[in-house]
């Protein structure tokens, strides 16, 4: 079956849904889902989102982009992030319009907090740049995202998963979706494609992210002979409700929350003098295991205290009501009265597909542009965010690049006629498909998934190494291997998860091998890719980013520059 | 410790009717029902069908009956409970596979109240200022995942008689945009709400707010959209 629209756009978080919006005023239109819309993990965003306004203290875009670069250890594209810092302001004040019930300051402006390595004048002390809604931002700006896409006659397919992409000579031409409720397929044409279908936290053991984030997207743009930039660099959150690893937002700190190890220390004053608890993520998330590492977790065991108990009931009950809920409910944790367990957990893709600064896909070093073919948010990497993001640095970039994108793609559709594919896409998808649900085999793709997220988290999560990472890249080809012999049980047409779980897992481990090849092709330590055995930044050799090609023999590694712009590589300390 | 399931099973395709399997898993007293139904998925019966996203009472996705009562599988742990778990899929909506339900209805009178914020004047260069009693007054009602358990649950919308009512999911919404200092669309709204289907078809029965996942009074709210409707009336003559 096919269906025509202008615009084709997976993924219904901030970064697609803003990117409709910004289209349907006056394109057709349609979003793909695989959950429902308001069920995207840019819902589970909680801290808020950066803008230099000054509504509580005296701040500049100049120091935003100033922190957004050392955050990400110089790996980031200044020229990108600039676009970013500046826009910042209209794209908060753009949101207060559309309705999101932002959090207020007294004389009722825009209340702001403290957020992880945003500082005034380029690192002297926190500055308060987190523009939010108490600690439920993201899902406040979904849904007032979503409410916007309903007025503007956006179509939605609803729980329908991206099977394969199409092209004609060379130009993106449409999508081929598998709808979850009938079991069957269609051919999404298009004039353009959005990709913003976000992470792949979900091949860690030990992650914040919902079940849907498996980087399908990712790899289905890889398969087709795009490169993905920069996949070293996973983030580790360093406060996962211990041991669930789901999200506690960085706003606890934010709003004046310690850390604490076993002998009740707040350890972050050896590690970021300067800005302690409210130092950048990567440098938090090794601070942790540090501690854990030499004996100083609580009681022994593999985690630290996030402390907020000094922050007295109402500011708690005000601003971090999602959190103790948390702590509430899965630990039985009063956080007004007690301490909460946290450890590191995986959050974050910096890298993902690269992008140029409206969202085209860039099909390799040179930045070549992929026609027809756009991607926002997580699963771009356009990079803003470098070697490690900020806290609130991404509902910007998702906002931001959603937008320009959708303007972009909009502007683009006017001159071009949709194309007729040589060879039927749908019926390519059908015999992969039946191939799958006919395969006989004893392996089942639960195991494998599970022996996939340990053996990443083992080899390639906070610290890494040479020895380890190899570890890592035989037990995933091993996996690999396996995945040729699982044979899907569920033969039903209807809600058919074990389908979608079994495709999502040949995606998944797939990704792994890009993660662990560019991860060993990068023999320093910069931001989130902490080396052990190269335990310090390189910018002679590796200020540059990575590109992954899927070549003939495997991964081929490439490499582009860095756009260094207005602050020169220096010492990171905080 | 072992957890029994008892689950609705339903794949219209291949089944008649409904029926009920039962299931044992090995679990951690801390676990969440959702990692269990996960476990039975994986490892007994990959032809079980629920629905499931963020796995923290933040996407709204896994509202499901658990003994009888409307709530979030991923909010709930096995050692709250001592006997058999009974897992059934929501009330009032129709089935479409084991706990799956057919959430358009729902989505459509969401979708009526007019969801979003009407305005009479432009946006002025930076915010619209709004005190923080003001937002305080929404802090509540913004919390809403549109998990669907309170509109499952609302006696009124269960009864075939009266299921046209717009249901507390939708009222809520209603409720974030009325008392919203920004917004201008009282009139057309309370067009929607002031009708038998809409806020007038509150009993006040509170299962709602019992079964909110995220605490919402949302009787209470029900209430005051009613107050403000009254008194608009009364001062209109």
């Amino acid at each position: 079956m096919l269906i025509d629209h202008d615009i084709v756009i997976i993924g219904a978080g901030l970064a697609g849904l803003r990117a409709a919006v910004e289209a349907a005023e006056s394109a057709d239109v349609a979003v793909v889902t695989k959950v429902m819309p308001t069920r995207s993990h840019s819902g589970a965003a909680q801290g808020g989102i950066t803008a230099a306004l000054g509504n509580e203290e005296e701040d500049r875009w100049e120091w935003h982009l100033f922190d957004t670069v050392k955050g990400g250890d110089y790996l980031g594209d200044q020229d990108a992030i600039e676009i970013m810092v500046r826009d910042a302001p209209r794209a908060i004040y753009e949101l207060e319009h559309m309705g999101v019930p932002f959090s207020r300051t007294d004389d009722g402006r825009i209340a702001q907090r403290n957020f992880g390595g945003h500082t005034r004048e380029y690192g002297k002390a926190p500055v308060k740049r987190a523009c939010h809604a108490a600690d439920h931002t993201g899902r406040v700006v979904l849904d007032t995202l979503y409410d916007q896409a309903l007025r503007h006659q956006v179509r939605f397919y609803s729980e329908n998963q991206a099977i394969s992409l199409a092209f004609d000579e060379g130009r993106c031409t449409g999508v081929v979706i598998y709808d979850l409720a009938s079991g069957s397929l269609r051919f999404l044409r298009a004039k353009t494609v959005l990709l913003a279908a976000g992470g792949c936290g979900k091949i860690y053991k030990t992650t914040s992210n919902g079940f849907a984030t498996t980087g399908e997207v990712l790899n289905l743009a890889y398969q087709s002979g795009i490169p993905l930039e920069d996949m070293e660099f996973m983030q580790f959150h360093p406060t996962g409700l211990f041991p669930l690893g789901i999200l506690v937002s960085e706003a606890a700190r934010g709003e004046g929350g310690i850390l604490r190890n076993g002998l009740g220390e707040p350890f972050m004053e050896r590690y970021a003098p300067r800005i302690k608890d409210l130092a950048a993520r990567d440098v938090v998330s090794r601070a942790i295991l540090t501690e854990i590492r030499e004996g100083r977790g609580v009681g022994g065991k593999e985690y630290v205290y996030l402390d907020v108990t000094h922050l007295g009931e109402k500011k708690i009950a005000e601003k971090l009501w999602e959190i103790t809920s948390f702590a509430r409910i899965y630990l039985g944790i009063d956080a007004v009265k007690e301490p909460i367990p946290v450890a590191p957990t995986c959050h974050y893709l910096m890298g993902g597909i690269p992008t140029d600064g409206d969202g085209r896909v860039l099909a390799d070093e040179t930045g070549r542009i992929v026609p027809g073919l756009y991607a926002a948010g997580e699963c771009a990497c356009v990079s803003v965010h470098g070697a490690n993001r900020l806290g609130c640095n991404s509902l910007l970039d998702l906002l931001v690049f959603g937008r320009r994108s959708g303007k972009a793609m909009k502007d683009g559709v006017a001159n071009v006629e949709l194309q007729m594919s040589s060879d039927d896409p749908v019926r390519a998808a059908q015999e992969k498909l039946g191939a799958l649900m006919d395969r006989e085999g004893k392996e089942k793709a639960h195991a494998i998934r599970r022996q996939m997220q340990a053996a990443m988290m083992e080899h390639a999560s906070v610290f890494r190494t040479e020895e380890g990472l190899q570890k890592g890249m035989e037990r995933i080809i091993a996996l690999k291997e396996r995945l040729q012999r699982v044979s899907v049980t569920n033969k039903g047409r209807t809600f058919n998860y074990d389908l979608m779980e079994t495709i999502e897992l040949g995606h998944q481990l797939d990704l792994c091998e890009v993660i662990l090849e560019s991860a060993l092709h990068r023999k320093e330590s910069r931001g989130a890719h902490s080396r052990e055995d190269f335990p310090m930044r390189d910018d002679e050799n590796y200020l540059k980013h990575t590109l992954t090609f899927p070549g003939s023999r495997g991964t081929e590694v490439r490499y582009k520059p860095v756009a260094v712009s207005r602050f020169q590589p220096q010492a990171r300390a905080y | 410790m072992a957890a029994r399931f008892r689950i609705f099973r339903f794949d219209p395709v291949l089944d008649p009717k409904p029926y009920y399997r039962t299931y044992e898993v090995d679990a951690e007293p801390t676990d969440r029902l959702l990692d269990c139904l996960n476990r039975i998925r994986w490892e007994q019966d990959p032809t079980l069908s629920f629905r499931m996203s963020c796995g923290h009472g933040v996407c709204g996705s896994d509202g499901m009956r658990i003994n009888g009562i409307c709530g979030l599988p991923c909010q709930k742990l096995v050692k709250s409970y001592d006997e058999e778990i009974l897992l059934e899929p929501l009330p009032v909506f129709q089935v479409i596979k084991d706990l799956i339900v057919d959430l358009e209805p729902f989505f459509e009178r969401y979708r009526s109240v007019k969801p979003y914020l009407i305005t009479a004047s432009l946006p002025p260069d930076g915010e619209r200022r709004q005190s923080p009693e003001e937002i305080h007054r929404l802090e509540d009602a913004v919390r809403c995942i549109l998990c669907a358990c309170c509109t499952s649950s609302c006696p009124v919308n269960q009864n075939a008689e009266t299921e046209a009512y717009l249901g507390p999911a939708a009222l809520v919404r209603a409720f974030r945009y009325l008392f919203d200092s920004r917004d201008a669309g009282m009139e057309e709204r309370i067009r929607i709400l002031d009708r038998k289907e809409g806020v007038w078809g509150c009993q006040t029965l509170w299962k709602c707010t019992e079964v909110c996942p995220k605490e919402i009074p949302v009787t209470k709210q029900i209430g005051q959209i009613k107050k403000n409707i009254y008194d608009a009336k009364k001062a209109g003559g």
